[in-house]
């Protein structure tokens, strides 16, 4: 008789069952296939031979359809394969989560069957965890090991791998506990499964848990169970959980042909590697041009001195990065006397400390540092641990290295292990920077993470692609999506060696195109320098100098650029009379120690996650913290910030002691109600209703509305929203009130005044996903609030149940609409006071220009907060449109909230002290458009153009980083204006 | 673009109370607006407008139609990752796919020297809505002006932007137009019922081939209005085509209009089902122009706006209704194929999902093909979207659920379209939803073919 097998290929496994008719398992093996899928496939096949000579055999998994094409065998979905084996195997189970290397699925298999995977923007997989263990430099064993050690869980973006980074990086750098760092990880795991895949329907019953990941990590079944509330009978970890599919699969084959080991394999063998993948030109084409691009590149060089021998004074300059610290010691002749260059491993500090005990050790009584200077993401940090002299933003440290090699430099640009900066030079100072995003964020860590996973050394595989035939086009995007492009390319036979050079060029493209939004090669300018370590990658520089067409300098130390800028500012700005650098002393090195400790600041209702740095003389240092008082200090008074201002106004809106003679009434505060609140507290009250408001957002609030979103690629505010519901709900109001409105306000400055998509029917699908909402309980009408007449008629129609009278709603109605014209003016007011105050006070003022919901704290992350303790005073899109012209812009102007992003760009281009910066929330696609637009307007006026986007992310590290730079090259502008 | 048009302003009327508009402080109009080549008259005789492959059922009447008219017009097949390439270079990261594909195939095609840029211009549609899709226009300009400044960017909109600057339309050239999108969604819809179970390989091609040529001789004459007479002569055509009895599983194609069309956009759905030896069942054109016409009609209805041209409107969709009506009926008659969907079905259809003010992109439209085709027995359904769709977000995932709860048979899967999305993905998907198909089908009749 014949036996079944089941074949499961995944996108880093292999997974081969053998079963018996009857479906006794026989034999389930589970191997790691780096991409050799056919090979890993055959010498898989070889290993069940004793099990017998004929079998009927079915393939399944993501990287199986292929295979299962050209071999001829039957393929099944990887989800219905694992549906049939539930179904026989566990008939109690009610829903089954499997997650896999780079899929996520879920099936609920009573009360409604329905199978789920994840969309094509895919955080929360095996992948996933790999690269965050990378990122931690542990394994991912060791990291499941540490999660169950943790006391706390930090939030965590969950959605993007890339978003996680940025959150990641910066608790590692502040000193986190990575055990807590682990556990939060899964966390975010298990919230990217309940919100991305639940999508509206509660996971609940009894729960089947598959697949590698769920079956090896502890932690990880930890969080699932904690999170979904499960005991031990109700979540079930099979023990073949990571072969189930193969299982599955076996199972089907039932109704396959039955043929020997030997066809199956031969028919295996024999496929030939497709060829539908597009292929580029090989990056050198003879061994000559490559020797000849090495030597141009050796050029650029600093010379070395003989720390040994060398006496006299030295600069020191530590850039603290993301996941690499640099150190350099260089001489008043800028010649390096000693460097370093080693990866955190997480613990930046611990470090900067070991490698200075190693610098004082050399430098002997001989060489006197008489300066010391810090960037980084750890500046702050190390700043206040080692007592250095100056700190100064790494975009900065970067632009002051370049200028040494090139003091003609227009363009620099630094591809590191985690971000892209790039910025344009206009007489030697920094003209407008770009820094990467979400889904533009392939980096150096990215080749590294792929070297890895390849089982190589990043060297090593860096330099195979240097003489790749066929290089396969990657695309240029977001780096899951990268990865389901090195994956086709795998099924479709392409080498190590081509992915290799394949994925030095998608970093460069996605640099140039992405980041930099360069058209054409010639808007890079002509003086080009290139950094950061992933330039040291040959590969990488060739890919860049072919896509621009131009020939570019590395210096040799282009890992170590923010070091040297550092150590050049030190050397600077360091005064003549001060003869020694205050930096810790090799004897206060001898005795320090530090101690971490996490807290929550209950300073105010961010509820900043700060962590507390004891050091062994006393000293504190406080991070994460969004604002003064997080630091201990005392908040000032009349802070210039129009955002904390609106935001708190708004809470008071509805009176609380009115009492509602016919009932209450529950107002979601977010999207368009941010704007509309007055003019529905005040129509409701009018009409005789107690008005509620929802609870502030915040990041549970978002949580517990969590299961009812069905979109996750929706932006964060319209995300929120289902919290708010959910609090309304809970809080028992008689009915929520929300209107649908595909016209927002006419300020007469765009075409239709429109709202947007989102904005405008975020209600529909509210209604459509929360099982709790019903006509009676959340009221929605269709309404423009420009048009009286129809608007009372809806309004009336909506509350019928009520029978209101028309003169009534039509009263109210006008009362709102004066209460809202009143606020906007008292918002123009204060932002005039605001204006007027730091003209007085000589400061800086930003225009953070984004939407009306942006005023909510969960939403812009205390951004405001942060911009004001940076020493800004801070205004609103909405305070200052009107005192900008109308504008004419390329595009189609048609919504009311960006028409006012127009006007406030034309606002900042004719006020000296004013600068903008525009908040985008990941996934507006609107602003896709606008951002564009409000760049050109001010860059036309010379003004520098900001961007900052924002999601679920909380950290502010980046956002910081990007501030500081802009307030440089402002300060820097000015000076120039000055001369 | 035109401000404080005096037929759009339709703020509160001040009252005592003091609501009404606000102050306008700056009156005049900062002008952040570059330069671009308008469509003149003449160079209708000189250059070659080029069209992104969009609709391939219908631009191959639609294009007869234009040149008719006198317009130089060449339909652009070029596809590839280098057509990719070139809209990813040109286009901002988050905008949506379709401005991606069209402008990738634009550049893509300038650049192979197969066009004189001098004598070329190029072609989309606008629909005017509250979507960013509006917006392609002025996207297309700013990614020709890097390279090709001088290629004009003509727009087809019935919406009334960009005057000047579009195909000069008059009553007959309209006809002929509808009449094309009438006849070539009637034959997409008979391919797509006969292609999968046609016995002889090609049979249904070469019917779909010879109604093509029937129907363009008949657009070179006054012959075209003769409704019945070709829209008989199609289904006779198809029925001629010998099939099988064999029943094959149906998925319905819905969602953006670019990705549910366009080959180029979703990855050759339509071949793909045909390969999964699946029916696939694609709703008609001529359903979003009604969809849009009818979007006026409501608005003057809801929020009292434009009354008049919405009456105009009002005229343009009974008229178009009439004919859609009839040929329905015809087909029914016929008894051969399955007729597309009424359209004032369609509409009953979204009232009872979703709220037909949901107007931009395709709005309710989507939820009212899904509820439609769940009824008429497709319960499985491709939802196509690009990545991001704001729209969608709302009227496609969003309205799944309750679709499938008024439909427990319902099997819906939304399917994201991307630049990077890889086609084993997209398919991965679809296959898993097939998968389901195919176990209802063989637990409810017999076994279902895998």
């Amino acid at each position: 008789m014949s036996k079944l097998l089941g074949i499961d290929v995944g996108s880093t496994t292999v997974k081969v069952s053998v079963l018996e008719e009857d479906g006794t398992v026989l034999s389930s093996s589970y191997v790691r296939h780096f991409s050799r899928v056919k090979e890993c496939v055959l010498s898989e096949l070889e290993k069940i031979r004793p099990y017998g000579e004929t079998y009927r055999a079915a393939v399944t998994g993501s990287a199986g359809l292929g295979l299962a094409q050209r071999g001829k065998i039957s393929f099944v979905q990887e989800v219905q394969a694992a549906y049939g084996a539930i179904r026989s195997l566990y008939p109690d189970v009610d829903v089954a989560v499997e997650l896999g290397g780079e899929d996520a699925k879920i099936i609920f298999v009573t009360g409604g069957a329905e199978q789920r995977m994840n969309g094509s923007c895919a955080g929360g997989t095996g992948a996933f965890i790999d690269q965050m263990a990378t990122l931690l430099n542990i394994t991912v064993e060791e990291m499941d090991e540490l999660s169950l050690q943790a006391e706390r869980v930090y939030p965590i973006a969950s959605r993007c791998g890339v978003f996680a980074k940025s959150d990641i990086q910066p608790l590692l750098n502040q000193g986190a506990k990575k055990s807590d760092v682990a556990a939060s990880i899964f966390r975010a795991v298990v919230d990217q499964t309940v919100s991305g895949l639940a999508q509206g329907r509660r996971i609940k019953g009894k729960v089947l848990f598959l697949g590698g990941p769920l079956y090896f990590l502890k932690g990880l079944r930890k969080a699932f169970c904690e999170t979904l509330g499960l005991d031990d009978e109700h979540a079930v970890f099979p023990e073949n959980g990571p072969k189930f599919m193969s299982v599955g699969a076996a199972m089907y084959a039932k109704n396959a042909k039955e043929e020997s080991l030997d066809a199956i394999m031969e028919r295996l063998s024999a496929t030939s590697d497709g060829d539908s993948i597009t292929v580029g030109k090989p990056l050198f084409a003879s061994k000559e041009e490559y020797n000849a691009f090495i030597r141009r590149h050796q050029r650029s060089d600093l010379p070395f001195r003989d720390i040994h021998r060398y006496e006299g004074d030295a600069y020191l300059g530590i850039d603290s990065g993301s996941t690499t610290t640099k150190l350099m010691l260089i001489t008043p002749d800028n010649e390096i006397l000693w460097s370093h260059y080693q990866s955190n491993n997480g613990q930046p500090l611990e470090i900067v400390v070991s490698k200075l005990r190693e610098l004082y050790s050399l430098t002997r009584e001989k060489i006197v540092i008489r300066g010391a200077c810090v960037t980084g993401y750890g500046e702050d940090m190390m700043k206040a641990a080692l007592k250095i002299d100056f700190g100064i933003v790494e975009t900065m440290a970067h632009f002051k290295a370049a200028l040494h090699f090139n003091p003609e430099v227009d363009f620099i640009i630094d591809i590191g292990g985690q971000d892209i900066k790039c910025f344009k030079v206009k007489n030697r100072a920094i003209d407008s920077i770009m820094l990467n995003e979400a889904c533009s964020s392939g980096c150096g860590s990215f080749i590294q993470t792929f070297a890895k996973a390849m089982g190589m050394e990043i060297e090593d595989f860096a330099r195979l692609g240097l003489f790749a035939k066929r290089p396969v086009e990657l695309g240029s995007r977001c780096t899951v999506f990268m990865n389901s492009s090195v994956k086709q390319a795998q099924k479709e036979g392409a080498s190590v060696e081509d992915i290799s050079a394949g994925l030095s060029s998608s970093i460069v493209k996605n640099a140039i195109y992405k980041v930099i939004r360069a058209r054409t090669p010639d808007e890079l300018g002509s003086h080009i320098v290139v950094q950061g370590g992933t330039f040291l990658n040959d590969a990488v520089l060739r890919s860049f100098e072919i896509e621009t067409g131009k020939e570019v300098i590395r210096p040799a130390i282009a890992g170590l650029m923010g070091a040297f800028g550092a150590a050049l500012y030190a050397k600077e700005n360091t005064p003549k009379d001060k003869l020694l650098s205050d930096i810790a002393t090799e004897a206060e090195l001898a005795n320090f120690t530090y101690a971490s400790r996490a807290v929550t600041c209950n300073g105010c209702t961010s509820h900043c996650s700060v962590n507390i740095l004891t050091f062994s003389d006393g000293r504190r240092f406080i991070s994460g913290n969004k604002c003064e008082r997080g630091a201990g200090l005392k908040p000032r008074r009349d802070v210039p910030d129009i955002y904390a201002y609106k935001y708190e106004k708004l809470l008071s809106m509805p009176a609380p002691s009115v009492e509602g003679k016919r009932g209450t009434v529950g107002l979601p505060l977010q999207l368009v109600m941010y704007e509309q609140l007055p003019l529905w507290t005040e129509f409701f009250e009018t009409c005789g209703f107690q008005v509620v408001l929802s609870e502030k957002s915040s990041r549970d609030l978002y949580f517990r509305g969590q299961h009812t979103v069905a979109s996750d690629t929706a932006c964060y505010p319209a995300k929120l929203m289902h919290g708010h519901i959910e609090s309304l709900l809970d809080k028992g109001v008689d009915f929520i009130f929300y209107p649908c409105e595909s016209y927002n306000l006419d300020e007469h400055d765009s075409v239709n005044h429109y709202n947007c998509p989102v904005v405008a029917y975020y209600p529909e699908l509210l209604k459509a996903n929360n099982e709790r909402l019903n006509g009676d309980n959340f009221i929605m009408p269709y309404l423009d609030p420009n048009d009286e007449t129809t608007a009372v008629k809806a309004l009336k129609h909506a509350l019928k149940r009520y029978r209101l009278p028309s003169s009534l709603i039509r009263k109210a109605f006008r009362r709102g609409l004066s209460r809202m014209e009143a606020w906007h003016r008292e918002i123009c007011e204060k932002g005039k006071e605001i204006t007027a105050a730091a003209e007085r006070e000589g400061r800086e003022i930003i225009v953070l220009a984004g939407r009306p919901y942006h005023a909510d704290p969960e939403i812009n992350h205390g951004i405001n907060k942060l911009l004001c303790s940076l020493g800004l005073a801070v205004l609103s899109e909405d305070a200052v449109f009107e005192e900008g012209k109308m504008t004419k812009v390329n595009v189609l102007n048609q919504w009311t909230y960006h028409a006012r992003l127009y006007r406030a760009a034309e606002y900042c281009t004719h006020r000296k002290n004013a600068d903008l910066v525009q908040l985008v929330s990941f996934g507006c696609g609107i602003d896709a458009i606008t951002t564009d637009e409000v760049r050109a307007i001010l860059e036309r006026s010379g003004k520098l153009y900001t961007q900052i986007k924002i999601d679920e992310i909380n950290n502010l590290g980046v956002v910081k980083i990007r501030l500081r730079s802009l307030l440089a090259a402002i300060e820097e502008q000015h000076r120039r204006e000055e001369e | 673009m035109k401000k404080d048009d005096p037929e759009t302003l339709s703020a509160p009327e001040k009252d005592a109370e003091g609501a009404g508009t606000r102050p306008q402080a700056n009156a005049d109009i900062a002008d952040f607006t570059d330069d671009y080549p308008r469509f003149t008259h003449e160079m209708k005789a000189t250059h070659t407008i080029l069209v992104p492959d969009m609709l391939p059922w219908h631009f191959d009447l639609l294009v007869h139609v234009m040149k008719r008219e006198g317009y130089k017009v060449e339909v652009l097949h070029n596809e590839g990752r280098e057509v990719i390439d070139e809209g990813l270079k040109h286009v901002h990261n988050d905008t949506c796919f379709p401005a991606l594909c069209v402008i990738g195939q634009y550049i893509n095609a300038l650049k192979s020297g197969k066009y004189d840029p001098a004598h070329t211009a190029v072609l989309i549609t606008q629909s005017g809505g509250g979507c960013r899709a509006s917006n392609y226009v002025p996207l297309i300009r700013k990614a020709l002006k890097a390279e090709f400044p001088q290629v004009p960017v003509l727009s087809l909109n019935f919406a009334g932007l960009e005057k000047g600057n579009g195909l000069e339309l008059d009553l007959g050239f309209l006809l002929r137009l509808a009449y094309s999108i009438f006849y070539g969604d009637l034959i997409m819809s008979c391919f797509n019922q006969t292609k999968p179970y046609e016995l002889k390989e090609g049979d249904s091609a070469a019917a779909r081939k010879r109604c093509n040529e029937e129907i363009k001789r008949a657009l070179d004459s006054r012959q075209y209005r003769h409704l019945k007479k070709y829209v008989r002569l199609i289904l006779n055509a198809f029925s001629a085509v010998p099939v099988s009895e064999e029943k094959k599983i149906k998925v319905g194609i819905v969602g953006e209009i670019y990705v549910k069309y366009s080959p180029l956009g979703n990855s050759h759905l339509e071949d793909f089902l045909l390969s999964e030896n699946c029916e696939p069942v694609v709703p008609a054109l001529m359903d979003f122009i009604l969809y849009c016409v009818i979007n006026n009609v409501n608005d003057a209805k809801f929020y009292g706006k434009n009354k008049r041209t919405a009456l105009l409107f009002r005229l343009v969709y009974r008229y178009v209704y009439g004919k859609q009506k009839k040929i329905i009926a015809w087909t029914k008659k016929q008894g051969r194929f399955e007729p597309q969907h009424d359209f004032e079905h369609l509409r009953a259809c979204a009232d009872k999902v979703i709220n037909q003010g949901v107007k931009m992109g395709e709005g309710w439209l989507i939820p009212a093909e899904m509820a439609a085709l769940a009824e008429t027995g497709t319960h499985n359904i491709v939802c196509a979207q690009p990545f991001g769709c704001l729209p969608n977000h709302i009227a496609g995932k969003g309205a799944a659920r309750v679709v499938k709860e008024m439909y427990p048979f319902a099997n819906i899967v939304p399917v994201d379209y991307d630049p990077s999305a890889t086609k084993v993905n997209q398919e991965n998907r679809i296959k898993l939803m097939l998968a389901t198909a195919r176990e209802r089908g063989s637990s409810s009749s017999e076994e279902g073919g895998v």
